[in-house]
């Protein structure tokens, strides 16, 4: 089969970053200055036996090393240790979070790729009009907006006409089923666009520029002297050949998504996995914070992956 | 009309060869893009270093009622503690201005290290360096910053240290493309025979060369630097005793500054935020385009139908 072993490689590679993120993370929460005991218990001022008992229960009395195989032993039960602010598995609280999460990035991105991509080919195409200038401008516009000002921003603006906060109205009780998707939708609005609109941005300059190589190609050209319309130029000709640097690029922002996904959920208080992050912040919750961290890593690393794969897919001439 | 395709350049005395350097500024001067970028950071930055001189009130002191309406006498209204805005601005530019700087310092030394070790030396070198550049590209920087900052806490210090380390993956790629294929030319290589150490080789041969794209990242990564710093304050992670613009928008966020209708303490921060790393873009981006050969082609457009040059730039350019 074609490639196979590019595809082994780039597996090999997510499955090393996923295992250096964990040393890291192992590392990072080890590595924190003061004694263990109390940053990991907070017993400012425990008997000596207090802190062996809490030694030996988080296992610290043993040697980094054990402590590192033990570590991903749980690990790889899917064991993350114990919220310390709740005390519920951080697994369980991940996973709420997650579900909350994923609706929210996912029509904000969805709608970034979707108005990123539009004026960022009539950017291209326009090259050197009103119409490029606009676009350009706008999104560079909006690419400079710290994303939670901007959301602070559209708070200002929709207050009173769209929630602003919060995943649901807690007062509707007994809702019918329209009602609690309406509802829902009124207030995944705000934080899906924040992070929509900072995202595209981003977008249509990635897009424009990987447009403005393609454009400059000879088989463009070629397309051209055929008598093709301009239309099918774009579409079947440009596009297509562009998408190669987009599809790279919009997986790499994947971070930036998460990161723009904590700031977001923390203006609108939205309860997903950017929540959780400054939630564990604020209560010095470690557990949950190394567990958060894990994850998202891991979502970026897969993603990624899934960008490689795809421009394998997109690109027959890759062979290694 | 037909198709008018470019003239092939005569190889004659003629026509001047420009150094990069040279096709930089061409660039820079051409396009009000860059311009403008230039324009305001040096505003920002004049505004930010004569804070002490130019602020018109004190940044400690209470001068006047909590957030305080816009007036003639502070025309940008007073914060949750009845500080003058437009004197919180100016200071606030300071630390972010000195976060970004510094943070985009640290990490062009790491990256500029790695991009030319690893371009200059290749083979071995290179694989492993690029390896660990791999690595820290796929993790997401600003979580890993928010548990950085959490475990070691807020300190301007810190945030320096840990935007700085984590940016520099961009910086390694590019420059290390570009050493790639300076090394390659004949001037490097006849340097390396008359018997040059490759230390007057990458010093004196390649960076020269590579100086311009350098700047153009450095550019770009202070932006990226002073937004993560705002978003680092937002997330109640910044340096407690000193007020950057993030902390600004952090404290009237907070202290409820929206639902007091008081718009005027959380846009101008943010707002100054944005042209700050508005004008970097600006600025960045017209170099990075200038040094990229791939742009410099013609190319098709709607309006016309024939190749035409980018704007501003003749065929003596190509």
């Amino acid at each position: 089969m074609r490639g196979a072993d590019y595809i082994v490689k780039r597996v090999v590679f997510a499955l090393l970053t996923v295992f250096v993120a964990i040393t890291i993370n192992f590392a990072l929460f080890r590595l924190a200055p003061g004694s263990a005991v109390t940053n990991l218990a907070r017993v400012p001022h425990a008997t000596p036996e207090t802190r062996l008992a809490i030694k030996r229960q988080f296992g610290l009395d043993k040697s980094k090393f054990q402590q590192y195989w033990i570590y991903l032993g749980q690990l790889f039960r899917g064991n993350l240790g114990v919220s310390f602010a709740n005390s519920q598995p951080v697994a369980t609280n991940l996973r709420t979070a997650l579900i909350n999460t994923i609706p929210m990035v996912l029509i904000g991105t969805v709608f970034a790729i979707l108005l990123g991509t539009l004026t960022g080919v009539i950017a291209a195409w326009r090259r050197g009009t009103k119409a490029e200038g606009a676009s350009v401008t706008t999104a560079l516009a909006f690419y400079s907006m710290p994303t939670h000002w901007l959301g602070l921003m559209l708070v200002i603006l929709f207050a009173g006409v769209l929630p602003t906060g919060g995943m649901s109205n807690e007062f509707l009780l007994n809702p019918s089923f329209s009602t609690h998707v309406k509802d829902l939708a009124e207030h995944i609005a705000l934080p899906s666009l924040t992070l929509g609109l900072v995202l595209y941005g981003e977008y249509t300059l990635i897009v424009r520029s990987a447009m403005l190589e393609t454009l400059g190609e000879d088989y463009i050209l070629t397309a051209r002297a055929k008598g093709f319309r301009a239309g099918a130029i774009l579409r079947r000709h440009a596009l297509r050949n562009a998408m190669l640097p987009i599809a790279t690029l919009v997986a790499l922002s994947l971070g930036y998504i998460v990161a723009g996904a904590i700031l977001v959920e923390t203006v609108f208080s939205w309860p997903g996995l950017g929540r959780a992050v400054y939630d564990a912040v604020l209560q010095r919750d470690y557990p949950m914070l190394q567990g958060a961290f894990l994850l998202l890593t891991i979502s970026v690393v897969f993603f990624n992956l899934v960008a490689d794969l795809l421009y394998f897919k997109l690109d027959p001439r890759i062979t290694t | 009309m037909s198709v008018v395709l470019q003239e092939p350049v005569a190889l004659d005395d003629s026509v001047p060869v420009r150094s990069r350097r040279g096709i930089v500024w061409e660039t820079v001067k051409r396009r009000p893009s860059a311009a403008v970028g230039a324009g305001v950071l040096l505003l920002v930055v004049l505004g930010a270093v004569l804070a002490p001189v130019l602020a018109p009130y004190d940044l400690h002191k209470q001068v006047g009622p909590v957030f305080g309406h816009p007036s003639w006498s502070h025309p940008l209204g007073l914060d949750d503690g009845g500080i003058d805005m437009v004197t919180l601005l100016m200071w606030g530019a300071r630390i972010s201005l000195v976060v970004g700087f510094a943070a985009t310092f640290v990490s062009m030394v790491i990256g500029g290290t790695i991009g030319v070790a690893a371009g200059y030396f290749g083979g071995k070198v290179d694989t492993v360096l690029m390896r660990i550049t791999d690595y820290f590209l796929v993790i997401p920087d600003v979580p890993l910053m928010i548990i950085v900052a959490a475990i070691w806490g807020p300190s301007l210090f810190h945030i320096v240290i840990v935007i700085g380390i984590l940016l520099w993956t961009s910086t390694a790629r590019v420059i290390r493309a570009q050493v790639k294929s300076v090394r390659e030319r004949v001037y490097v290589k006849r340097a390396r025979s008359l018997g040059a150490s490759h230390t007057r080789v990458v010093f004196r041969h390649v960076l020269p060369q590579v100086a311009p794209l350098l700047i153009a990242n450095t550019v770009l990564t202070i932006a990226v630097a002073i937004f993560d710093e705002t978003a680092l304050s937002f997330l109640g992670l910044g340096d407690p005793s000193r007020i950057s613009l993030g902390k600004v928008i952090e404290n009237a966020f907070q202290r409820a500054a929206i639902s007091t209708g008081a718009w005027w303490a959380i846009v101008p921060p943010g707002a100054l935020v944005a042209v700050i790393i508005l004008g970097c873009s600006l600025l960045g981006g017209t170099i990075e385009d200038a040094l990229n050969p791939r742009l410099r082609v013609a190319h098709l457009s709607a309006r016309s139908f024939r190749l035409r040059p980018l704007v501003g730039r003749g065929p003596e350019a190509l």
